[in-house]
């Protein structure tokens, strides 16, 4: 993201004033002075992107165990890892519960986090106050988050519960202790992390939408949802696109969060992509099968990646 | 969080218009940019830091302020002795293993690193530890089970400074009111916490969470009922989870049971939801921070009356890396000796309240905490998680965790555990 934002911030060719000695020569130092710009970045890249990435995909073919740290020997095993790992019903498994995770809440932050940003976009009292009390989930660390949730969402002595209890719909939720409940709620607390940001992106677009357009969409008869859907979405697209796939990014690699409610338990029921690589990494210490789940992450990550470029792309033209 | 902010920071602003490019600025571009390439790889290559000959350094877990006072004085006391400076470097106990290997590969090593039982023969199989015997450990006051306890093939890699392992902790107000005995077989156990359950508060708590926690809070069912580590889905094991089933079918225990950790069973047994809880003596400083909680302790009921509870020996061990300077590594031993002293072991105990592994401290102990004897005699029968399996334990241990909650959230116990013993042999 970093180099993609400074290389389009190189200097563009401006033309030059007149009476310049040499223009060849002119040329050649513009072009290192580019360069010049560029170089941080590119090492900044290679050194803390690029290296760890290919070390990644060559540990994914190693038999890297502990014994490695020391002897800095780590034979390969050729698709070993990978064939063990795509074998293991728990990869299918957390596969499927990251589908499901992002695609839970992306929708739901998103569609929460426009709700909120179309309702503030009006001027009333205290506008101001309610729009940072929402910025508060965003404030707060996730594992912090996540051990307050634990809390909340408790069978027996969580405020959720009593507060169903007292208001008379079933007070005994299984939120977090049932195999078939559990991702359903790690979806709601993630949804409540990520609506801040959804509102507050999409905010920023709302307010560069000029009031013309809603004008005249008034003058011409529409009703609010036709303006809406006509005018506000259309002009709005750029900002949405790049919503979510930011969204997406932050959210398919989820680990702490769940670390914090479930430990992606029980039984298994919130193994996500990110908490088998950890599991795998650092609780069995078999870095080779660990590598491979983060690979498959890395992949999943790059094909939005090349979305979110495109899109950004689009909007710079 | 942070992260997300930058991005939305880059995005909200597009890169539309880049500033023009200006003549003069531009001839000092490439000597910075030069600059900051050098300066970056300079930070990187000064990261290899040298030791210094006086200061040595401890690894361990003490992130808790009171373990980490303890510890800090400790260390104090030997240094002055050995005439060094020790210091000690906390992170937290899942971190540990993982620091410590980062640590090797970039030749930094600390002179002593505190692993947990559990973690050392992974460790140790690396070829990561010295023995300690060659250092000039002696283990004659040590008893056998605790010398086998830092052993990792028959050599002597960790000192033990004290030992737990897990009992049954009640409420005595609550025990006394209903005017029941303490239970100590499964049958009279069940029968109490059936009693016990009223209104809110349940009659037992454990932890069943999808960590170590739980597997350690199985273990002594497992245990004691013959089940063995290496036949995951024989009767013995299958008998031992029915059993939990039962307490859980009874409405003896929450439902959340499978999402606790031995802090969250703390908590609830100190905030009056639980009459009894299973739990381990690193909990009696908090319980005894309220002064109107009347508890105390018992061993873990068994099967048959009779039998021996065999509870998972826990605890940490003192262990030296292999950092290849003898000099120093011989130091470290006579910082370990001194730290695991039998004087030093009485502190760390009577703070901690931890049993003393050595013989001697731990006699001692027995009559200045008497009320902790029954802890003592577990301790003493209280079986190593990996014996038998060593390195091996961890994936065991990750497929127990998925057959108990699986069978606590509804599977049959038979199922679970053995696609866990599947799991356990397929390595995955």
């Amino acid at each position: 993201m970093t180099t993609s934002t400074v290389t389009a911030q190189t200097p563009a060719k401006t033309p030059e004033p007149a009476a310049a000695p040499d223009p060849a020569r002119i040329a050649r130092r513009r072009r290192l002075a580019q360069w010049g710009f560029v170089a941080p970045a590119v090492v900044f890249m290679l050194l803390f992107f690029g290296y760890p990435l290919v070390r990644n995909v060559v540990m994914s073919f190693q038999h890297y165990t502990p014994k490695t740290f020391f002897t800095g020997e780590a034979p390969f095993n050729g698709t070993d890892n990978w064939s063990n790992v795509f074998h293991d019903a728990l990869f299918g498994k957390a596969l499927w519960h990251t589908l499901v995770f992002t695609a839970g809440s992306l929708l739901g932050q998103f569609c929460i986090g426009m709700a909120l940003a179309v309702f503030f976009s009006r001027r009333f009292p205290l506008n101001g106050v309610l729009r940072s009390l929402i910025l508060l989930p965003w404030l707060v660390p996730m594992v912090v988050s996540g051990i307050v949730w634990r809390r909340i969402l408790d069978q027996d002595t969580g405020v959720l519960n009593s507060f169903l209890d007292t208001i008379g719909i079933g007070g005994h939720t299984p939120w977090l202790t049932s195999p078939g409940m559990a991702l359903l709620s790690v979806i709601l607390v993630n949804i409540w992390i990520g609506i801040p940001f959804n509102m507050v992106i999409l905010y920023g677009g709302l307010q560069e939408i000029p009031k013309e357009l809603h004008e005249a969409a008034a003058l011409d008869g529409a009703s609010a949802w036709r303006t809406f859907r006509s005018v506000t979405l259309p002009v709005l697209k750029p900002v949405i696109t790049v919503v979510l796939v930011l969204g997406f990014m932050s959210t398919v690699k989820i680990l702490d969060l769940i670390l914090a409610l479930t430990d992606g338990g029980p039984a298994d029921a919130t193994q996500t992509l990110g908490t088998l690589t950890y599991q795998n990494s650092f609780v069995q210490l078999d870095f080779g099968a660990g590598a491979v789940v983060g690979n498959v992450l890395i992949l999943i990550s790059a094909v939005f990646a090349v979305f979110y470029l495109r899109a950004n792309r689009t909007e710079g033209k | 969080m942070s992260k997300r902010f930058t991005s939305l920071a880059l995005t909200a602003h597009p890169p539309a218009a880049g500033q023009p490019g200006r003549g003069r600025s531009r001839r000092v571009v490439a000597p910075v940019a030069a600059v900051c390439v050098l300066v970056a790889g300079a930070a990187l290559t000064g990261c290899g830091q040298q030791r210094d000959p006086d200061v040595y350094t401890v690894l361990n877990s003490s992130t808790d302020e009171s373990y980490h006072r303890w510890d800090a004085e400790a260390m104090a006391r030997c240094g002055e002795r050995l005439g060094i400076t020790i210091e000690q470097q906390s992170v937290p106990a899942s971190q540990v293993m993982t620091k410590a290997l980062r640590m090797a590969s970039s030749k930094s090593l600390p002179d002593i690193v505190q692993f947990d039982a559990s973690e050392m023969p992974t460790f140790a199989d690396a070829g990561g530890l010295t023995d300690l015997r060659s250092l000039g450990l002696s283990t004659e006051d040590v008893p056998q089970g605790i010398v086998d306890f830092g052993s990792y093939e028959g050599t002597y890699y960790g000192a033990a400074r004290s030992v737990n392992t897990l009992a049954l902790f009640y409420n005595k107000d609550v025990l006394d009111e209903a005017g029941v005995e303490v239970p100590t077989t499964w049958a009279e156990l069940r029968e109490t916490a059936k009693e016990l359950t009223q209104g809110k508060r349940y009659g037992l708590a454990l932890s069943a969470g999808g960590a170590e926690d739980g597997v350690f809070q199985f273990l002594p069912f497992m245990w004691s009922n013959g089940g063995d580590e290496t036949d995951l889905d024989g009767p013995r094991v299958v008998e031992a989870l029915d059993y939990w089933k039962g307490l859980l079918g009874d409405g003896s225990l929450s439902k959340s049971t499978v999402n606790w950790t031995q802090a969250d069973v703390n908590d609830q047994f100190m905030a009056g939801n639980a009459a009894m809880m299973i739990n381990g003596p690193w909990q009696v400083e908090t319980l005894n921070s309220d002064k109107s909680l009347h508890w105390g302790i018992a061993p873990i009921p068994v099967p048959e009356a009779g039998a021996d509870s065999v509870g998972p020996l826990g605890g940490a061990v003192l262990t030296v890396p292999d950092t290849g300077d003898e000099a120093r590594e011989k130091t470290a031993g006579k910082i370990v000796a001194c730290l695991s002293s039998e004087q030093e072991q009485l502190t760390y105990a009577l703070n901690s309240w931890m049993v003393p592994a050595n013989a001697e401290a731990a006699a001692v102990w027995r009559e200045k905490v008497p009320e902790l004897d029954s802890l003592a005699d577990q301790v003493a029968v209280a079986r190593s998680r990996t014996a038998k399996l060593g390195a091996g334990w961890s994936s065991v241990s990750l497929a127990l965790q998925s057959a108990f909650q699986s069978a606590l959230t509804g599977q049959s116990s038979e199922t679970a555990l053995k696609r866990a013993q599947q799991r356990a042999t397929s390595g995955n």
